[in-house]
C-alpha cells in the first residue's frame, strides 16, 4: 500500500491543484465572456453600481435573499451555519500552509473557532441531507449529485475529526508534507508518521476539491455574475423627472 | 402574514397535475408573420432534437443569464413555494427549479463534461422530441415570467430568463402558441394587440371625447396621428375598448396640464408580447415605437398602465433599440410628477365611495422600479387606501395568474389556480377593511383579476389607477358645468314630481313622483334611488323596440338587442360598450 500512500501524498495533490485551478478559471472565464444583451436587474435597490454591490454582498455574507421568506429561515440557518463553519475550518487549515515555523497570529487566533466549527458542521450538513429525503417536493427535484456532495463533505468532516481525535498524526508532520508540496519537493514517506486516517481524509479532500469545478458548488463564484443582482441601470433615456424630458 | 395567507404555503404535492394545461398551437399564418424565423408547423421528430440543441447552444452563448442560471442552481428549493402556479397546482415541475431542471437536464447531457460522463447520476438526460412536446411545451407555458422566484433565490436565479430561452428553443422547432403569435401578428398588421383597425381606433377616441364632454362639459381632445407632438402616448389597446375609464383619466391629465400629446395608429399599443416570445420580436415591436417617436419629433414617450409593456420599455428598449433621441416615462410617473408640481386640481372626496387596495403588477415592481409612484398617485386622489400584507406587495408581489402570454381561454383553470395567492391576499383586506376597489394598473390584470375575484367570490371591483384619477380630477370649467347640470336635473325632477306616477310593483297610482317614492320606500322597502326606477319603470320598457344603427359599420337593425348582438359578435365589443356604440348615431 506504500505506492498508494505515495500517490495520494506526492502525485495526486498536483493533479488536484491543476484540475481545480484550470477548472475554476475556465468556468469563470465562460461566465465572464458571455454577453448581457440587456440589463435585467430585479428591483429594488439597484439604481447604481454601489447599490448593486451592497446587494450582492448582503447575499454573500448574510444570505439576505434566503432570509426573506419565513418558511425558508430554517434553511437559512442551516445553510449559513454550514458555510460559516466551512469557512472557519478552511481558515484553521491554513496553519499547515503558512509560516516557516510558527503560524501567523491571526491563523493562531482562529484555531479554536475552527475546531468548534469542525465539531458543529455535521449538524447543518445532516439537516441539509435529511431535508432532501423527508420533504417530498425537495426529494423530487434532488439529483444523485445533490446527495453525493453532501455525503462527500460529511465524510471529509468525519475523517478529519477521526484523524484529529482518534489517531493523532503529528501536526508538524502534516505541515512538513504541505510545505514540501508547496515547494514542489517530493516527501520521503519513511521520514514522517502519517497514518491511514490522515491519508483517507487527505484523499477525500482532494476528491472534493477536484469535484468543485464540475459541479454546482461553483455557485460560490456564480453569484458575483448573477445579472438580476449585479445589473443596474446605466440607461439614459428613462426619467422620473419631467424637467429632464 | 394573515392566517389565510399562511395557509396557501401548505401545498399538497401533485406530480403531473400541470400536464392537463396545454396552450393551443400556432397556425401557419401567424407563425409566418413573426420576425423571428420559425417553422410554420412543428418539425418532424427526426429533425426536432438537432434544431433545438443548436438553438439552445446559441442562447447560452448569447446570454450570460442563461449560461449562469443553468450552472449554479444548488436545488435548495427556496424558490419552490414562491411560484403561484406551484401553490395552485402542487406540481413540482411547476416550480421555478422544477421547470428549469427540464432544461438543465438536457443542457447537462449535451453540453457539460460531468453530464456526458455520469448521465443520470448528475441529473442529465438527453433531449427527445417527447421532452420538447410533453414537458417543455407544457411547462414553459405555465410560467408567467413574473420573476418572483428570483427575489427569493439566494443567487437571484431568474426563472423567467430560463422560460424565455425555453420558449425560443420551442419556437425554433415550430412549437409556438396561437395566442402569443396571433397577438404579435396583429401588432404587425394593425399596430395593436387587439387588432383594432385604424378607423375603429379613431372612432373610439372620438367616442371617448364625447363621453368626457357629456360628464364634464369640457372639450378634452384625444389626438391620434398628429404630425408633430411633444409627447407620444402608448396605451394598452384594451384601454380603448374595455378599460375606457383608464384612457379617459389619462386624457384628462394631459388636458389639465396642457400637454402637446398624441397617440399613433402605427404604434397604438404599449404592450409588447415579444417579451413572451423572442428577443427578435421584442426588438421589432419596440422599434415601431422608436420610429414613431422619431417621426413625431417627440421629446417624451409615455407608456400607459401596463405591466409587461413597462418591462419591455424599461429594460430592453434602450439596450436593443438605442440610443434613443427621447426620454421615456410611465404614465404613473408622469401623473405623479404633475401632482407634485400642483398642476392638477383634485377633489379626493369624490373617491370616498371606494376603499382601495393595490395589486403591484409584477413587472412594475420587479422590473420597472415602479412602486412608490403608484402609491403616491392613489393616495393623492383618494382618502381610503389599504395595503395588502407586505409579503405579497411591492417587490414580493404575486402575479395575477395571467401574465407571460398565458391570458388565453384554453388554460383558464390554470389561470384561476395561479390567481389563488393574490385572491387570498385581497380577501384578507376585503374582510378586515372593507376594501371594494382593487387597483391594478395593468391591462393583463384588468382582464384576469375580475375573473379571479369572481372565481374566489371576492366582492371587489377591479380597475386602473387613472380611473380613480379621472373621478377626482377637476378640469377647468367642469364645476360650472356640474352646477348647471345639477340645477337642470333638479328642475326636471321637480317637473317630473308633479306628474302623476304609477308604482311598478303594485300598480298603485299617485299624484306625484315623490308620493310614489315615499310609498315604495315604506311599503316595498326600496331605497330612494331604486324607487325612482320602479316608479318610472312602466314607461321605460319601450326603448328596446326602437330601431338602432351600429356606429362602427352603419348596419341597421330593428331593435337595440339585435344591434348589440351584432356588435358583440362582429366587433368583439362587450355588452356594455355595444350599448354605447349602437346609440351613438342618434
Ligand atoms: C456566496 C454566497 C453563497 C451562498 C448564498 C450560498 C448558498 C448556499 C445554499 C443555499 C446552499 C444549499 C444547501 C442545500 O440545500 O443543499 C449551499 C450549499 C453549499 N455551498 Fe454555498 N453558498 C455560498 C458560497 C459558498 C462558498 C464560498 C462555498 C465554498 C466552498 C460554498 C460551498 C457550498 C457547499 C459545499 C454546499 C453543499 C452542497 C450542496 O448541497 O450544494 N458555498 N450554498
Ligand atoms: S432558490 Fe435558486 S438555487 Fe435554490 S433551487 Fe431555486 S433556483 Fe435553485
Ligand atoms: S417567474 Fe413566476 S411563474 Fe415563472 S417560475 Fe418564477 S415564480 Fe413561477
Amino acid at each position: 500500500m506504500a505506492w498508494l500512500a505515495n500517490f495520494v501524498v506526492n502525485v495526486l495533490p498536483y493533479i488536484t491543484f491543476i484540475v481545480f485551478v484550470v477548472g475554476v478559471i475556465y468556468r469563470i472565464a465562460v461566465w465572464w465572456s458571455r454577453p448581457s444583451p440587456a440589463p435585467i436587474p430585479v428591483f429594488p435597490g439597484q439604481r447604481t453600481v454601489g447599490s448593486a454591490i451592497s446587494r450582492v454582498l448582503a447575499d454573500v455574507i448574510i444570505f439576505r435573499s434566503l432570509w426573506q421568506f419565513p418558511g425558508n429561515r430554517i434553511l437559512w440557518l442551516g445553510a449559513w451555519v454550514f458555510h460559516v463553519s466551512f469557512l472557519l475550518i478552511l481558515l484553521r487549515h491554513l496553519r499547515y500552509f503558512l509560516g516557516e515555523e510558527a503560524v501567523p497570529g491571526w491563523v493562531a487566533a482562529v484555531q479554536s473557532l475552527g475546531i468548534a466549527a469542525a465539531l458543529v458542521i455535521s449538524v447543518p450538513l445532516l439537516y441539509l441531507l435529511i431535508r432532501r429525503i423527508v420533504h417530498a417536493d425537495l426529494k423530487f427535484i434532488s439529483t444523485p449529485a445533490d446527495y453525493f456532495v453532501l455525503l462527500l463533505i460529511l465524510s471529509v468532516v468525519l475523517s478529519g475529526l477521526y484523524a484529529k481525535y482518534f489517531s493523532t498524526p503529528f501536526v508538524v508532520d502534516v505541515k512538513y508534507v504541505m510545505r514540501s508540496l508547496m515547494a514542489l519537493k517530493p516527501v520521503d514517506l519513511s521520514t514522517v508518521t502519517l497514518n491511514t486516517a490522515f491519508l483517507v481524509h487527505f484523499f477525500l479532500v482532494q476528491v472534493l476539491v477536484m469535484y468543485i469545478p464540475f459541479s454546482k458548488v461553483m455557485h460560490l463564484g456564480g453569484i458575483f455574475f448573477s445579472p438580476t443582482r449585479t445589473h443596474h441601470f446605466g440607461g439614459e433615456a428613462h426619467t422620473k423627472k419631467l424637467e429632464e424630458a | 402574514m394573515g392566517e389565510q395567507l399562511e395557509k396557501i404555503y401548505d401545498v399538497e404535492l401533485r406530480p403531473g397535475a400541470g400536464e392537463a394545461y396545454v396552450c393551443n398551437l400556432t397556425k401557419p399564418e401567424f407563425a409566418e408573420a413573426m420576425k423571428t424565423n420559425i417553422p410554420k408547423e412543428p418539425l418532424p421528430d427526426d429533425q426536432m432534437v438537432e434544431v433545438a440543441l443548436k438553438r439552445l447552444d446559441e442562447l447560452r452563448k448569447e446570454r450570460k443569464s442563461i449560461q449562469l442560471y443553468l450552472d449554479i442552481c444548488v436545488r435548495c428549493g427556496a424558490c419552490m413555494k414562491q411560484c403561484h402556479y406551484f401553490i395552485g397546482t402542487g406540481d413540482p415541475k411547476n416550480t421555478p427549479v422544477g421547470r428549469a431542471e427540464l432544461l438543465r437536464k438536457v443542457y447537462r447531457a449535451h453540453f457539460t463534461i460531468s453530464g456526458k460522463l455520469f448521465g443520470k447520476l448528475v441529473g442529465a438526460e438527453k433531449l427527445t422530441p417527447e421532452i420538447l412536446k410533453n414537458e417543455w411545451y407544457k411547462y414553459f407555458y405555465q410560467c408567467s415570467e413574473c420573476r418572483r422566484c428570483s427575489v427569493f433565490c439566494p443567487y437571484g436565479i431568474d426563472q423567467a430568463e430560463i422560460t424565455m430561452a425555453g420558449r425560443e428553443v420551442l419556437n425554433s422547432v415550430g412549437l409556438a402558441t396561437k395566442y402569443i403569435t396571433q397577438v404579435i401578428s396583429q401588432v404587425y398588421k394593425h399596430g395593436n394587440n387587439l387588432g383594432i383597425p385604424e378607423p375603429a381606433f379613431k372612432y373610439n377616441c372620438q367616442f371617448l371625447e364625447e363621453e368626457i364632454k357629456e360628464s364634464t362639459g369640457v372639450d378634452v381632445k384625444i389626438p391620434v396621428d398628429k404630425e408633430k407632438a411633444e409627447i407620444l402616448y402608448l396605451p394598452p389597446s384594451a384601454d380603448l375598448f374595455t378599460n375606457t375609464d383608464t384612457m379617459i383619466g389619462v386624457a384628462k391629465v394631459f388636458h389639465a396640464v396642457g400637454a402637446d400629446w398624441t397617440m399613433s395608429t402605427y404604434a397604438s399599443e404599449a404592450a409588447n408580447f415579444g417579451l413572451f416570445f423572442s428577443y427578435d420580436d421584442l426588438k421589432a415591436i419596440n422599434l415601431r415605437v422608436v420610429e414613431t417617436a422619431k417621426k413625431l419629433g417627440a421629446k417624451l414617450v409615455v407608456f400607459g398602465e401596463c405591466g409587461h409593456a413597462w418591462r419591455a420599455a424599461r429594460q430592453f428598449m434602450e439596450a436593443m433599440n438605442g440610443p434613443l433621441p427621447f426620454k421615456f416615462m410611465n404614465i404613473l410617473e408622469y401623473t405623479a410628477e404633475q401632482i407634485r408640481k400642483g398642476k392638477l386640481k383634485i377633489d379626493k372626496s369624490r373617491n370616498d365611495d371606494v376603499v382601495v387596495t393595490l395589486h403591484d403588477p409584477c413587472n412594475y415592481a420587479r422590473a420597472g422600479d415602479l412602486v412608490e409612484e403608484t402609491r403616491f398617485v392613489i393616495k393623492s386622489v383618494c382618502n381610503n387606501f389599504v395595503e395588502m400584507d407586505e409579503s405579497v406587495t411591492k417587490v414580493k408581489t404575486f402575479c395575477c395568474g395571467g401574465g407571460g402570454g398565458l391570458l388565453t381561454e384554453e388554460i383558464m383553470e390554470l389561470r384561476m389556480k395561479g390567481g389563488l395567492p393574490r385572491a387570498t391576499a385581497v380577501k384578507e383586506v376585503v374582510e378586515a377593511h372593507g376594501v371594494n376597489y382593487l387597483a391594478a394598473p395593468c391591462a393583463i390584470d384588468k382582464a384576469q383579476l375580475p375573473l379571479v375575484m369572481q372565481h374566489y367570490e371576492i366582492p371587489v371591483q377591479v380597475g386602473g389607477i387613472h380611473d380613480l384619477v379621472s373621478k377626482a380630477l377637476i378640469l377647468e370649467g367642469q364645476e360650472e358645468f356640474e352646477a348647471k347640470k345639477k340645477a337642470e336635473e333638479e328642475a326636471a325632477r321637480a317637473a317630473a314630481a308633479a306628474v302623476p306616477a304609477v308604482c311598478g310593483l303594485c300598480d298603485a297610482e299617485f299624484a306625484t313622483m315623490d308620493e310614489c317614492c315615499e310609498h315604495a320606500e315604506k311599503d316595498h322597502k326600496i331605497s330612494k334611488e331604486q324607487c325612482d326606477m320602479v316608479c318610472e319603470a312602466k314607461e321605460g320598457a319601450a326603448a328596446e323596440a326602437v330601431p338602432a344603427v351600429c356606429g362602427l359599420c352603419d348596419a341597421e337593425f330593428a331593435t337595440m338587442d339585435e344591434c348589440c348582438e351584432h356588435a358583440e359578435k362582429d366587433h368583439k365589443i362587450s355588452k356594455e360598450q355595444c350599448d354605447m356604440v349602437c346609440e351613438s348615431k342618434k
